[in-house]
């Protein structure tokens, strides 16, 4: 008896219904990672190891109250910018980018901090001064989006800095940023589209030249996409079948457990397999959204609705990238690609729109 | 207070929520439908393409690295090649835990603490599904131990690599340079020219001298092996392939016996030298002493041989020849007879009398010769061959800076040749301007007085020295100094030869050169400053002595060579052409510390010149006895011998000396005199 109080106690903040549908993602993440490492057995027991932490913290940040996890926005901003500054400072250069500090026993990436502590801090700012919003206060508010933006810009690291500034996006889209400016704001973009292209690094441009004619470079950055949608066609409507995808398996397909997992998963799987794929995120975004209606203020409406439409937006982009009408950035397939770093982030973020959703007011007038 | 509005406004908020929200999850919808709608395109309408190019995905695109262009001497000599050897490679996203796979390993093959630590550093710059070294150049016993055993490790393979190697070592270190491993550096480089994709397989790149800076054409072009393979992926049969294209084989000016005599007479002296072919500004040697052995840094150098080559107060890894600037002393004196006599302040009868010092007009102070009691009457001639101070203070005073500088540019001092090496520096021919630039103070006339005699700001390399003087031998022609004579496409054989590159053509008359190179040639008989280096030539010898200042002397002080360390005396410097009636080589010669240019630079520039048109080889060399007596001694010996006579710039006999320069100009800050080398202030 005793026992079941605290298990339910220990669950009391977690959404049955949600649970169960990233459950059922996490089962398809086992299969496919198992498949793509060639049944690695060390594999294994590190997605598992991963996948117990990630549930774990999912589950402690479920028990945060809305009013705590406030108080934590301004502080985790901060600190977050400061590293951000410190990496470009003295960070560590992996691949080209510098993007890693050394704080001597581990190294950290701030740049993964600010994934979430960009749209809290919005959705802070947002909250704090709902009584009084004005056009300027957005203007504030896309300047504290655009500070780390720029440094993570500078590392350089495309794929993140999109992906904070789309996070940063939907808090103000969902706070009420009024639709001309929305609108004004997207024209003046695609205005200045050919001046961007002048800023962008010699290798971004080539992944997106080599987005739209993959052919051009097969030594080089087309071999990604080339390689990937072959997996993809060749898996056909109903898949090669599980553990029997040939591409995957040859080699040919790099990183095929992190950011090209999907091309393993819809090669053994097939059409039915990416179709289901596409209905269990479309029903973890629903449900998200349901939940985010229900958050009891505007700071928990702000932030779980905006990581909900980012959770939508890493699937998005890496599905598309996967297939080929993306360029290639280093962004994972959320709670399916090996890596335990997106997959803690991407369950803390479930673990706040559940905590967000649980926790009502104390003070209802 | 205004609970209401709030409500009010809170209700409307929510409202706008939802709405906002919904209208994301339509726009979510909306792109998951494009998904969908590229997966059925790609699975159900191009099922039958893919479906069979998956099928010929059996077969892998290999790309086969090309063998590295070899670079040989003018006389076929080969300087750097390629051999083949076996490597056992780990592809670590194949070989499940590394630490445990190379522990198994290492009962199998050796492996030591070094392969462990370069394999760590290679695997931090590489990507996991990239095959990286844990041993090179395998016995064939080891390569046999271990395909026994193959099964045991997956991601491990014993490959035949190419590797480089340079036979001839040290004294070519800084001309044929080294290759090293392909860093992020090199390789946002290679993405940014475009050139990544050629690279695919290639782990190596040129890293300094000619191998650095003919990377392209050494590097070939990469070939592609399409490979089947089977369900493990490994490679059952070669269907077809476009084999790789060899890099161009590089053919040099470069004489390599001439080269390692150059370096061997030397000695234990540190310093450069540079010898062109007149005719063409081809490099017949190119010398850095001390060298180092560029094989060490071909699969990354170890720590403390790194330590031992950077630390090492002789500082081999410098390219003296291209990055050490020293003052040229007395061996711009030519070019300023010829100056004078060009620009029509000197005719060729026009005497001085020399009382052993110049004075700015109403100035007190003395620039002395270096002669004390002064040469007596001098005309041009005379003061090259004994290198009279005194004569060139005048004509400086009398040119002036502006004059002085442009004429001296011609013979392309203070710029870079344009050598095909990089990192080359361009020395500095100073002017009123740029020390406005560089102090923001004025020019001083003292300051032209002592440029007269090749001090000061005034700054060469010895390749710099090499090329004016060749332009002197040659009369007039400013070649571009090029060390690639010519490449040959592998493929093809077509021998593609680098033109001569004309910097410039100096008008000179022929009666003026005529004078300047006789008193050149008088330079080398008795009476002249290197009369002992010049004895019994069996040729025609035009040389010129000079001495770079390493530390300056207080006036009032006197320059004791036995009284100062080693590493503060001065610079040697000596400048040569041969034969003088056709010339055939033309050099530099910079020995740091060595003191006099007659007593340590000319020897150097005799023997090798002795080579080269005669084919003598040295006696000492053919003894093989490399003097170990250390400096001291060493530089004792020969000056002992050959009784040399003074050299210029230097005031054996007490007395004030121009070494500080005027009051006036030693108010300006010391010009940077000679960095490479031990000369710390």
């Amino acid at each position: 008896m005793r026992l079941r109080h605290r298990l339910a106690k220990l669950f009391a903040h977690v959404d049955a219904p949600l649970m169960a549908l990233l459950g059922l993602l996490l089962l398809a993440s086992t299969a496919t990672v198992y498949s793509a490492s060639g049944a690695s057995a060390d594999k294994m027991v590190a997605h598992f190891t991963n996948l117990g932490i990630a549930l774990g913290a999912m589950l402690l940040v479920s028990h945060i109250p809305p009013q705590r996890l406030m108080q934590f926005a301004l502080p985790a901003y901060v600190l977050g910018v400061v590293l951000l500054f410190a990496v470009e400072l003295v960070g560590d250069v992996v691949n080209g980018s510098q993007r890693w500090l050394n704080l001597g026993i581990t190294r950290i990436q701030p740049s993964e901090l600010m994934r979430l502590a960009v749209p809290m801090m919005l959705a802070w700012f947002l909250h704090y001064k709902q009584e009084v919003l004005s056009t300027r206060h957005y203007a504030a508010a896309a300047l504290l989006l655009a500070v780390p933006v720029g440094f993570i810009l500078k590392q350089p690291d495309l794929g993140t800095a999109t992906l904070i500034t789309a996070s940063g996006f939907y808090v103000l889209f969902l706070g009420g940023l009024s639709w001309r400016i929305i609108l004004g704001g997207a024209a003046l973009g695609g205005a200045a589209l050919p001046f961007a292209w002048g800023l962008l690094h010699d290798y971004q441009r080539q992944r997106v030249l080599t987005m739209l004619d993959p052919s051009s470079d097969p030594l080089g950055a087309g071999y990604h996409i080339i390689q990937s949608t072959i997996a993809l066609g060749s898996g056909g409507f109903a898949g090669k079948g599980w553990l029997n995808g040939t591409q995957a398996h040859l080699d040919f397909l790099p990183e095929r457990t992190t950011d090209f997992i999907f091309a393993v998963y819809s090669e053994e799987f097939g059409l039915i397999g990416a179709f289901l794929l596409l209905l269990l995120y479309g029903a973890i975004i629903m449900r998200g959204m349901m939940l985010a209606s229900e958050a009891a203020d505007t700071f928990g409406r702000l932030l779980a609705g905006a990581i909900v439409l980012t959770f939508f937006t890493y699937a998005f982009v890496n599905m598309g990238m996967v297939s080929g009408i993306l360029p290639v950035v280093g962004v994972p397939l959320p709670l399916v690609s090996y890596g335990g770093t997106s997959m803690v982030s991407v369950l803390v973020g479930f673990g706040i729109v559940m905590s967000m959703a649980t926790h009502k007011k104390l003070v209802k007038t | 207070m205004y609970r209401r509005p709030q409500l009010v406004n809170a209700e409307q908020e929510q409202r706008r929520f939802r709405f906002r929200l919904r209208f994301a999850g339509a726009v979510a919808g909306l792109l998951f439908t494009v998904l969908l709608g590229r997966f059925v395109w790609l699975q159900l309408f191009q099922y039958d393409r893919y479906h069979a190019l998956a099928e010929n995905n059996r077969i892998t695109l290999t790309p086969s690295p090309p063998a590295r262009g070899t670079i040989y001497d003018r006389g076929g000599q080969v300087l750097a090649h390629n051999y083949a050897a076996l490597t056992l490679e780990i592809t670590p996203d194949r070989a499940g835990r590394l630490e445990e796979t190379i522990d198994r390993l290492a009962e199998l093959v050796e492996i030591d603490a070094m392969d462990r630590k370069r394999f760590r550093k290679l695997l931090s710059e590489s990507k996991d599904f990239e095959s990286i070294p844990i041993r090179v150049r395998l016995t064939d016993e080891e390569a046999a131990r271990f395909a026994v055993n193959r099964y045991r490790f997956p991601g491990v393979e014993v490959k035949a690599r190419l590797f480089r190697q340079y036979p001839m070592g040290d004294a070519f270190a800084h001309v044929v340079g080294y290759i090293g491993r392909i860093n992020i550096k090199d390789e946002a480089r290679l993405e940014s020219e475009g050139r990544k994709a050629n690279y695919r397989g290639t782990d190596h790149i040129g890293k300094s001298g000619v191998e650095e800076s003919y990377e392209p054409l050494l590097h070939g072009r990469t070939g592609l092996a399409k490979v089947e393979t089977d369900s493990g992926g490994r490679a059952v049969r070669v269907l077809s392939q476009t084999p790789s294209v060899a890099g161009n084989g590089l053919h040099l000016h470069l004489d390599a016996r001439l080269q390692q005599i150059a370096a061997d007479v030397f000695g234990p002296y540190r310093g450069a030298l540079v010898a062109l072919d007149p005719k063409n500004g081809g490099v017949l040697a190119l010398v850095s002493k001390p060298g180092f052995d560029p094989n060490l840094f071909i699969d990354g150098i170890d720590v403390a041989n790194w330590r031992a080559l950077n630390d090492s107060p002789d500082r081999p890894l410098i390219n003296r020849a291209l990055r050490g600037i020293y003052p040229p002393g007395s061996t711009i004196k030519p070019f300023m007879a010829l100056a004078g006599l060009e620009l029509g302040y000197r005719r060729p009868g026009d005497s001085i009398a020399d009382p052993g010092y110049f004075s700015l007009p109403g100035s007190s102070h003395r620039y002395r010769d270096w002669k004390k009691e002064g040469h007596g009457i001098v005309d041009l001639k005379k003061s090259v061959v004994v290198s009279c101070d005194t004569y060139y203070y005048r004509l400086a005073h009398e040119m002036g800076i502006q004059k002085m500088g442009e004429y001296l540019s011609r013979f392309g001092f203070g710029a870079r040749t344009g050598i095909d090496l990089e990192g080359e520096l361009a020395g500095l021919m100073p002017s009123p301007e740029w020390k406005k630039r560089r102090f923001n103070q004025p020019w001083w006339p003292g300051e032209t007085v002592i440029a007269g005699i090749g001090q000061g700001y005034t700054l060469s390399t010895p390749l710099q020295l090499a090329v004016a003087t060749m332009a002197l031998a040659n009369g007039g022609a400013l070649y571009q100094p090029q060390l690639v004579r010519a490449w040959r496409d592998p493929v093809s054989g077509q021998v593609v030869h680098a033109q001569p590159k004309l910097l410039g053509r100096i008008d000179i008359r022929p009666e003026h050169l005529q004078l300047v190179r006789q008193s050149m040639v008088e330079v080398m008989l008795p009476g002249g400053t290197a009369a002992a280096a010049g004895a019994g030539a069996e040729y025609l010898f035009a040389g010129k002595t000079g001495t770079a200042q390493v530390k300056s002397i207080r006036q009032g002080e006197r320059y004791d060579e036995r009284r100062i360390a080693a590493h503060h005396r001065d610079h040697a410097l000596f400048i040569a052409f041969a034969p003088a009636d056709d010339p055939r080589i033309a050099l530099a010669v910079m020995v740091e510390n060595g003191g006099s240019g007659s007593g340590t630079a000319a020897p150097i520039a005799r023997k090798v010149i002795d080579y080269w048109l005669l084919g003598k080889v040295p006696e000492a060399l053919r003894e093989g006895a490399a003097d170990e007596g250390g400096e001291e001694e060493a530089h004792g010996a020969p000056a002992a011998d050959e009784r040399p006579g003074p050299v210029a710039a230097r005031a054996p006999a007490g007395g004030t000396q121009p070494r500080g320069g005027s009051p006036n100009a030693s108010a300006a800050p010391a010009p940077p005199a000679a960095r490479p080398g031990g000369t710390r202030p």
